[in-house]
């Protein structure tokens, strides 16, 4: 119960947080195109948002506005996106030492860090995310250790964590393959210096987890162990591990290793997944695709464009994601990465519904967000054209209700 | 028009001839001509044609207008482009690819490197680079010098070696720059610089001593005797002083921009400024010092500390202040196969279309000497060209066909091309192993057809 409580009061502090937010003012937003992702595009639709929460949702001639409402115009009105899986907030802007925070390079296996600890709210580009219709992201610790840490859920207001968090643990970042046994098997025999040792440790990792959790089990004296308790959330399938590897070899160790312990695993990166289709699908696991621009060097040599669409064909679920650069652009945008995989043949309603409701529902946030249906979250972005379109701008964004630029004419995310 | 096209004519057959004495090989005369019939073409030196024709032979561009007014030749290979829209081959002022490298470590000047011995030709980002539209290159060692050596410009023809794809200059000589950078890149330990004084000083001191090596030079007036022991390195500095190579100058941050003109100023170099992500701060000081921008366009600001202040609006700003706006894409920091995106995304900051079209092409044709040869699709110019399925500024439009002097080079319907287009096994080793045994996506279970099947 202890353990429960760690996580359990984080949250409620962040609920009365959001609820004192927000204020009573109307607001509408009204455009030729409305994708609610609850049923078919609205033409000539309107949204409507009071205290934070979307109260109306339907054709412009059928709802009826609030005298002296503030109403925007655009072209084209989707929910706020979410991008699956980005480092913003940890690997800060200037990419200089004292503001990346997304790897701890001590040891190799710390799904102790969390990432509510680490998240820079007031980072440039949580901003510039946000001025291209991104709301929520999921973000936490970055690849390149075997188990890196552990990941959130969080909203672009840009305020602070306890402000902004939607869920403070939501998976635990591990890596396989080249990049998982980064630091190649120091003399202290700490890190892994083979794919073999890695699997080994990250099993073993589990074995101790599932032992000290039932070594606990009734047992409330226990001294707590941050590191399996971490694990521990695994076990019982409250989070899962976002396993990020490329090369077919090292998804299939994902797979053995999950179907071992009875975990669930996003799959993350997932370069070669195109090999292995059948195997992903049978798995039920969600691929986060890499980013469609992502560099194809090294583990990702093999890597398609045409990834996202391989995978939606195949009938595998998936998200969309800005991933981790450790150079530039320091944060992609999810949103362009989703267009060039629509200009590389991903369907445009699959692209947005991996940008909305299908990454609400893998992050566990479908209740709040994702959609644009009538109790939500007033979490909006706003177009003046296709949002996939290079040329397009985001007008304007909103989040629980607040309003937010869209892009600006200088565009320099400050 | 007569002495224009005795110009352009006279252009094409000196350019044949130093084309021997650079690669030993020439594109066999095509006696055929070929036609693109029914095209939207962008030519960039003149309005749209909705309803075009182009017609190619022996490398050169032969004709281009609308359709109704183009005659075609016989013999032609008539293609029909209806729906199709062409624009002139993409010139990319800034690039890595081929495995490029330049200066090692040993000191942060090193004018006497050569791109050109160091470029592997069957390095697949030289094929990814014909498949993003991109004709004419100009491929550069890296910023982390104060000048890390001289730059190659190519042309992407199909390459056994680099003799293949280099271009010859009015000298017979192939073409190319000197790569220059300011800013952090190039400060570290010495015998690096450690300050933007110190770098400046460096640099400052090598073109005096460039200076002196000119004048004995001039001095020993072609007596053996008297002229000074035989420099690369200065040998390459004159021509940088002389104005016959382009300094191609890496530099990012507002002050580093002005020191770079500053030290234009002095020694009297020309000067291309590249990234330029501050540029738009000193947007009136570049236009003065009539130095063109060479601007990068990065999805977000940041990475480093000189890239903080980076904007979309960049190109926008340089352009309506009156200088002269290309876009690169430093391959690999962005991708050559998406470098018609980097000159949208500055559409969507607001720059004109047809300005942002121009970037790719004619500006970075004045850029590196070529705007005689390439840039804009003009009767007399190389026939370099793309075949495009649609708006060049559209996310959804697909490079179909990317020809170089009359050759094709990139068809998106060949698979081998494909692959490189958009990736795939085996899509990022070299050339010379991928194109004999490429497999489509291998089914799952069955695994990737072995590497083997002669081509």
């Amino acid at each position: 119960m202890i353990r429960f409580a760690i996580h359990a009061a984080f949250g409620v502090a962040i609920g009365s947080a959001l609820a004192a937010q927000g204020g009573g003012k109307s607001f509408a937003v009204r455009a030729d195109i409305v994708h609610t992702m609850a049923g078919r595009a609205i033409e000539d639709g309107i949204v409507i948002v009071r205290d934070g929460k979307i109260t109306a949702v339907g054709k412009a001639a059928t709802i009826r506005l609030p005298a002296g409402i503030e109403q925007k115009r655009a072209k084209v009105l989707v929910p706020g996106l979410i991008d699956a899986h980005a480092t913003v907030g940890l690997t800060g802007h200037l990419n200089i030492p004292h503001d990346q925070d997304q790897l701890d390079s001590t040891g190799p296996v710390q799904p102790e860090l969390r990432a509510i600890d680490a998240y820079n709210a007031h980072d440039p580009l949580v901003n510039w995310l946000r001025s291209f219709g991104i709301t929520t992201v999921h973000t936490g610790h970055a690849p390149r250790a075997l188990v890196a840490g552990q990941t959130m859920v969080v909203k672009t207001h840009g305020r602070s964590v306890e402000k902004d968090v939607l869920r403070p643990f939501a998976m635990i970042a591990c890596t396989l393959g080249d990049a998982g046994r980064a630091g190649r098997g120091d003399t202290g025999g700490k890190k892994p210096g083979t794919r073999a040792k890695s699997a080994a440790m990250l099993r073993e990792a589990l074995l101790a987890a599932r032992a000290y959790a039932k070594k606990c089990d009734g047992d409330d004296a226990a001294p707590v162990e941050l590191r399996h308790e971490a694990f521990a959330a695994a076990l019982r399938r409250e989070v899962p591990l976002l396993v990020t590897a490329h090369r077919a070899h090292d998804l299939m160790t994902t797979l053995r290793i999950a179907k071992e312990f009875e975990l669930d695993v996003v799959l993350d990166g997932a370069a070669e997944a195109y090999l292995l289709l059948d195997e992903i699908k049978a798995s039920k696991c969600t691929v986060l695709p890499h980013p469609a621009m992502a560099r194809t060097r090294g583990e990702l040599g093999n890597a398609t464009m045409e990834l996202p669409k391989l995978l939606v064909d195949a009938g595998i679920p998936i998200a969309l994601q800005s991933g981790f650069e450790s150079y530039v652009p320091k944060s992609r945008v999810v949103l362009f990465e989703a267009g060039v995989a629509v200009s590389k043949g991903l369907a445009d309603e699959r692209a947005l519904a991996a940008l909305t409701i299908g990454a609400a529902r893998l992050l566990g946030v479908a209740d709040r967000i994702g959609s644009l249906e009538v109790g939500k979250d007033a979490d909006l972005a706003w177009f003046d054209g296709d949002p996939f379109e290079y040329t397009t701008n985001c007008l304007g964004v909103m989040i629980d209700g607040v309003e937010y630029p869209g892009e600006r004419p200088l565009h320099t995310g400050r | 028009m007569s002495s224009l096209l005795g110009r352009n004519l006279r252009r094409v057959f000196g350019g044949l001839a130093s084309a021997l004495i650079v690669s030993g090989t020439v594109v066999p005369a095509q006696d055929e001509a070929i036609a693109f019939v029914g095209a939207r073409i962008l030519p960039v030196d003149g309005p749209v044609i909705e309803n075009g024709t182009l017609v190619v032979r022996g490398g050169k561009i032969i004709a281009v207008g609308p359709a109704s007014e183009v005659l075609l030749p016989a013999p032609s290979e008539r293609r029909d482009c209806k729906g199709k829209t062409i624009i002139p081959g993409l010139v990319d002022t800034h690039s890595h690819i081929g495995s490029v490298s330049g200066g090692d470590r040993s000191g942060p000047i090193q004018p006497e490197v050569r791109a050109l011995d160091a470029i592997n030709p069957r390095d697949p980002g030289i094929q990814k680079a014909q498949a993003g539209g991109i004709t004419t290159v100009n491929v550069m060692p890296g910023s982390g010098h104060l000048l890390s050596g001289q730059t190659i410009y190519l042309k992407l023809r199909e390459p056994r070696t680099i003799d293949d794809l280099l271009i010859a200059g009015t000298d017979g000589q192939p073409m190319g720059g000197i790569k220059m950078a300011n800013g952090t890149n190039p400060q570290k330990g010495p015998p690096f610089p450690g300050t933007r004084g110190r770098a400046a000083a460096l640099m400052r001191a090598q073109l005096h001593r460039a200076r002196h090596y000119q004048k004995k030079v001039a001095a020993a007036a072609g007596d053996p005797a008297k002229m000074p022991e035989r420099s690369l390195g200065m040998e390459a500095l004159v021509e940088v002083l002389e104005g016959k190579r382009m300094v191609h100058h890496h530099t990012h941050r507002q002050d580093d921009i002005l020191t770079v003109l500053r030290l234009q100023r002095e020694f009297g170099f020309r000067v291309v400024l590249h990234h330029v992500s501050e540029g738009w701060l000193v947007a009136e000081e570049i236009a003065a010092a009539k130095a063109p921008c060479s601007v990068i366009m990065i999805d977000s600001p940041g990475g480093k500390l000189e890239a903080a202040r980076l904007s979309m609006a960049t190109g926008r700003i340089l352009d309506e202040a009156g200088v002269l706006v290309g876009f690169h894409s430093d391959d690999g920091i962005t991708d050559s196969r998406l470098f018609l995106r980097s000159a949208a995304l500055a559409v969507r900051a607001g720059m004109k279309r047809d300005k942002a079209l121009a970037a790719l092409t004619s500006a970075g044709a004045v850029m590196l000497d070529m705007a005689d040869r390439v840039g804009t699709l003009t009767v007399g110019k190389d026939a370099d060209l793309v075949v495009l399925s649609g708006d060049p500024f559209a996310v959804r439009t697909q490079v179909l066909e990317t020809w170089v002097e009359g050759q094709k080079v990139f068809d998106l319907a060949d698979p081998k091309d494909r692959l490189l287009a958009m990736g795939g096994y085996n899509a990022s080793v070299d050339q010379s192993l991928s194109l004999c045994c490429y497999g489509q996506y291998g089914v799952a279970g069955q695994g990737v057809q072995a590497a083997g099947g002669a081509k």
